[in-house]
């Protein structure tokens, strides 16, 4: 039981947000789990936070991995994935009729060019011992500008059935697609940790390069291969992205995404500073955010108003989870637990 | 004994002083390339002043940014309290018929506030910074929306006078331009970023809270064994920086004049770039105040020219990005051959010890 604590303990804080917010929804309508059919998929509250939260989910797996092995965070993710998504998109309008094949294909191919980014960033960050987030500053600074060139004009449509259904429903489906795309990712992730000793080098690089490196570990080459992770990751959430939206906004896909997926990382319960990880709480904590986002719109707060309440929540949020307040909850509580045997 | 004293100190401070050297001497060939390739604009002296002029704010904001960045945080919420106070200053001014005197203590005040919040629960409640400060940021941008949504023009005739206010360097303009009689001019900005400059770069070097930051930075374990307050030297970092935000703020509406949703957007990033060019490292421990103003320039005189080759505004973003590339490389590179160097050469023990104290 206490080794069950300990593995959950972690998650108390995103699960217990989010019990709050469900409440909070509740309390304003009853009619929050509602699920309706529309033309065969299933719509309401729940299932578009699935919808809404899908790529933030991916990145926030990425994003994960790179703070726990690098102790720093990628800011360019947003910027990634915007180019190789302009790159599938180039690929498909450049073939002409989009057949499943054209898409595969741009899809391999955008996936080829996030990688590619991933190795930008985790070069530097690896060899050249720069700090994340500055190696990722220089790709945000021009990584739009190159997404803009590759598309030509102002965000190219995207006008084919197969983007369509890959962006909403596959028609005799009722779960919107990306959110089967997502749930068929964190499987594959899950394998992938569950397989391999991935999780072990990179929570060793993380809690000490040094030590990792006399152990045998070459904290590199694990940390290279984070950043060739977070590049897939942003390839994927690209593709799903623009799939999405049906065409290729070069200067607004995916803006300021790096923010909401580190805020994930850290309501998540995982450390900033590098180390153990769970990505079942970033997970969680991703959702959480997109709840947030869409409860605040729920509750009809003026828009202008909706950043300084997220600000309120999250300033609360991590007071509750600080270190000092957790340290003296458990004094409060031991004090009274010794009261109690006397 | 005095003498090894002096030079261990002068060894642990070079990696500071180094990063420094190294960010002027680029930008100084920076600005000779300026000069050689563009001599009609960049050989006048106003060009300079201008670089001054029109981005004193982000030059200001830099100073506390470092500041945080040497004691080891991060603050990415200086841009949107910036913002906010342009728009509060604005609101004050024209709707409700403030002073001038009032409108500067206010901004400072907004600043001194988001400063003492992200301060008290980053340092006392050891939260990590960069979320504190991230809702910093989104808190800034929702009060900016709420406090006023359209653009707002000063119009108050004290104010316009001061936004217009220059100051003439007649014996400059004539030694220049050689008989025609074009002066110098120089925005009050410009000398408040001097003042500043002086006062930041003398705090951080020569005061006890200066090398207490530095200390923390470079290892905040060791600054609490030796008696620092840790806790309270990372709270005044804060602070510091938020009333540099407040003040950038007000210089930023000293220069335009109004205020509007989208000013000093994304200056953050623009502040955090300059400041590493300046040879701050975001580990923290690592940097020189004096860097602050030549990274900022670097990073403009940059734009400039790539402005003044005509490039298309896609590529300047490119080729900013690349600049930066090159840079960071360099700097990288520069910092691991010494670290090699230190490591063959057989060390006398002085030297040993301070390289095992740089870490």
């Amino acid at each position: 039981m206490r080794k069950l604590m300990k593995n959950v303990s972690h998650l108390v804080l995103p699960i217990s947000v989010m019990v709050l917010l469900i409440i909070i929804n509740l309390v304003k309508g009853a009619d929050y789990f509602t699920i309706t059919m529309i033309n065969g998929a299933l719509y309401g509250n729940i299932p578009n936070i699935l919808f809404g939260a899908s790529e933030l989910v991916i990145l926030s797996i990425g994003m994960t991995l790179v703070t726990a092995a690098s102790r720093g965070q990628d800011i360019s993710i947003g910027e990634s994935a915007t180019i190789s998504s302009a790159v599938f998109v180039w690929f498909v309008l450049r073939s002409g009729e989009a057949t499943p094949v054209t898409i595969i294909v741009g899809f391999l191919l955008s996936c080829v060019v996030g990688l590619g980014l991933g190795a930008f960033n985790g070069i530097l960050v690896s060899i050249f011992k720069v700090q994340p987030m500055v190696a990722s500053l220089i790709l945000f600074t021009g990584g739009r500008s190159i997404a803009f060139m590759i598309d030509g004009k102002l965000s190219p449509i995207l006008a084919n059935d197969i983007s369509n259904r890959i962006g909403t429903v596959i028609p005799g489906i009722p779960i919107q697609t990306p959110v089967i795309l997502t749930v068929v990712f964190i499987a594959l992730f899950a394998v992938l940790l569950k397989t391999t000793t991935l999780r072990l080098y990179v929570e060793t690089v993380g809690i000490n390069p040094n030590a990792a490196r006399l152990n045998g570990i070459n904290p590199k080459k694990v940390i290279f291969l984070t950043f060739l992770i977070m590049g897939f990751c942003s390839a994927v959430a690209g593709f799903i992205a623009v799939n999405k939206a049906g065409r290729h906004d070069s200067v607004n896909l995916l803006k300021n995404i790096m923010m909401d997926a580190i805020l994930a990382v850290a309501i998540g319960g995982n450390s900033l500073g590098g180390g153990t990880f769970s990505i079942t709480g970033s997970i969680i904590g991703a959702y959480t955010i997109e709840m947030l986002n869409r409860t605040l719109l729920r509750l009809e707060i003026e828009p202008a108003m909706i950043k300084v309440f997220k600000a309120i929540f999250i300033v609360i949020l991590m007071v509750v989870a600080s270190p000092v307040v957790r340290d003296f909850i458990k004094k409060v509580l031991d004090r009274n637990r010794t009261r109690k045997e006397e | 004994m005095a003498s090894e004293k002096a030079i261990k100190q002068k060894a642990r401070l070079s990696n500071s002083n180094l990063l420094f050297l190294i960010a002027s001497v680029i930008f100084v060939l920076m600005y000779l390339f300026a000069i050689i390739s563009y001599p009609g604009s960049f050989l006048q002296f106003q060009t300079f002043f201008d670089l001054f002029n029109l981005n004193a704010p982000l030059i200001i904001m830099t100073f506390g940014l470092c500041i945080v960045m040497i004691g080891g945080g991060i603050d990415i919420s200086i841009g949107s309290v910036c913002g906010l106070v342009t728009m509060a200053c604005a609101v004050y001014l024209e709707k409700r018929s403030g002073s001038i005197a009032g409108a500067i203590l206010l901004s400072m005040g907004i600043g001194i506030l988001f400063g003492i919040l992200h301060g008290y629960l980053i340092a006392y409640l050891e939260i990590q910074p960069f979320i504190i400060t991230l809702s910093g940021l989104f808190l800034a941008q929702g009060l900016l929306t709420t406090l006023h949504k359209n653009p707002l023009n000063v119009t108050m005739p004290a104010f316009v006078n001061l936004r217009d206010f220059n100051i003439v360097i007649t014996w400059l303009g004539t030694r220049n331009r050689l008989g025609v009689f074009i002066p110098c001019q120089i925005k009050p900005g410009t000398i408040i970023v001097a003042v500043l400059l002086v006062i930041f770069a003398s705090l951080m070097k020569w005061s006890r809270f200066g090398r207490n930051v530095y200390a923390v930075g470079g290892n905040s374990h060791s600054a609490m064994m030796l008696g620092i307050n840790v806790k309270r030297t990372k709270f005044i970092t804060y602070v510091i920086s938020g009333l540099t935000a407040g003040i950038a703020g007000f210089v930023y509406i000293m220069t335009t004049g109004a205020g509007n949703i989208g000013n000093a957007a994304g200056a953050e990033m623009k502040a955090i770039a300059s400041a590493i060019m300046g040879g701050t490292l975001l580990n923290g421990g690592v940097g020189n105040l004096l860097g602050a103003p030549i990274g900022t320039l670097t990073l403009l005189v940059i734009n400039e020219l790539i402005r003044a080759a005509g490039v298309q505004s896609n590529f300047q973003a490119i080729v900013s990005g690349l600049l930066l590339y090159l840079f960071i490389i360099l700097q990288s590179i520069i910092m691991s051959l010494r670290d090699r160097k230190r490591f063959t050469v057989a060390l006398p023990p002085w030297l040993h010890l301070s390289g095992k104290g740089q870490a």
